[in-house]
């Protein structure tokens, strides 16, 4: 413990490998001009304040109670998104899958971890991991069953293996028993893993 | 008056996930590679590490993630591995003879 010395005395805590490669890749992008540091703060801060799940959740809701809107939105995503502010920044297309009594849809990226970030914001551990990448497609019923969502028998699984190209949102059922709630409250209902297939809805009077 | 989703309580489990995905972000913005270039060097970069099918996608994902920037920047003429490991003893050298508690600054080289 070279801290505990008092003759020596003790310097700033080095940061892990990792840590110390982006700050290298950080300082010879600054001092090559490709980079401006104040930008990169932006886009940190945008992530970690302003786009999450709560503006999929939004979408949904709205779909829920305007039946204009969920036909535009299942028609074209990307021209309700844009409209909306939230387009995407890599060129992405969203595509937005309706879940239904007969089919139940389910994303996955099977090759890296392509997400609607504009939509959800950064993906869950869990999403970028190699067992749900290799397993969604593989066994889905499994895969969900762990997620503890039980689809009745006669439910298909539809599996949407997202790319750099085109990202998928799944539009999830709207719960019984919902009919009295407004769009705002119904907001509260929808989970991040709803969106993503490996969850529903909460139950009504089950947001708070 | 939000009853939406609330967000995850952090986006990134540590700072340096953060740092690499807005620099990969910001560098896309700037033109120097397309998306979809990005996602094939990434899905190569996950395929090619040692963990290759045990991924959890924490650390060790954003560790791939951070090969992948390496190789583009390095395919781009940007930044090769020994400019980076140089810069890197540069870094850990500055930490190591700042006193705990000061600003960490590299010292300019002459």
């Amino acid at each position: 413990m070279p801290h505990d010395h008092h003759d020596q005395s003790p310097h700033s805590l080095l940061p892990s490998e990792p840590a110390l490669r982006v700050k290298a890749l950080e300082t010879i992008l600054v001092e090559k001009g490709l980079i401006d540091p104040a930008a990169l703060d932006a886009i940190i801060d945008l992530y970690e304040r302003d786009i999450g799940p709560q503006i999929g959740a939004g979408l949904v809701a709205r779909a829920w109670v305007d039946p204009h809107f969920r036909t535009a939105l299942l028609t074209d995503a990307d021209k309700v998104i844009t409209e909306l502010g939230h387009g995407g920044r890599q060129g992405e297309h969203v595509v937005v899958v309706e879940n239904t009594p007969e089919t139940h849809n389910l994303v996955v990226c099977t090759l890296c971890s392509c997400y609607p970030w504009p939509l959800l914001g950064i993906p869950p551990g869990w999403y970028k991991s190699d067992s749900y990448r290799a397993r969604a497609v593989r066994e889905p019923r499994a895969v969900l069953a762990e997620f503890g969502v039980a689809l009745a028998a006669g439910t298909s699984v539809r599996v949407w293996d997202s790319t750099a190209e085109i990202r998928y949102l799944v539009l999830p059922m709207r719960p019984e028993g919902s009919a009295h709630m407004d769009e705002a409250a119904l907001a509260g209902l929808v989970t991040r893993d709803s969106m993503i297939g490996t969850g529903l809805p909460l139950p009504v009077g089950a947001d708070k | 008056m939000s009853q939406a989703t609330p967000h995850p309580a952090q986006p990134f489990e540590q700072p340096w996930h953060a740092a690499a995905f807005a620099l990969t972000v910001h560098l896309h913005e700037r033109g120097l590679f397309s998306w979809t270039e990005w996602a094939d060097t990434l899905a190569r970069a996950l395929a090619a590490d040692d963990r290759a099918g045990r991924l959890d996608g924490g650390d060790d994902y954003y560790t791939a993630w951070l090969a992948a920037l390496q190789s583009l920047l390095e395919q781009n003429g940007i930044a090769g591995d020994d400019e980076i490991s140089e810069m890197m003893a540069a870094w850990t050298e500055a930490y190591l003879a700042t006193p705990h508690g000061s600003p960490v600054t590299l010292s300019p080289e002459g």
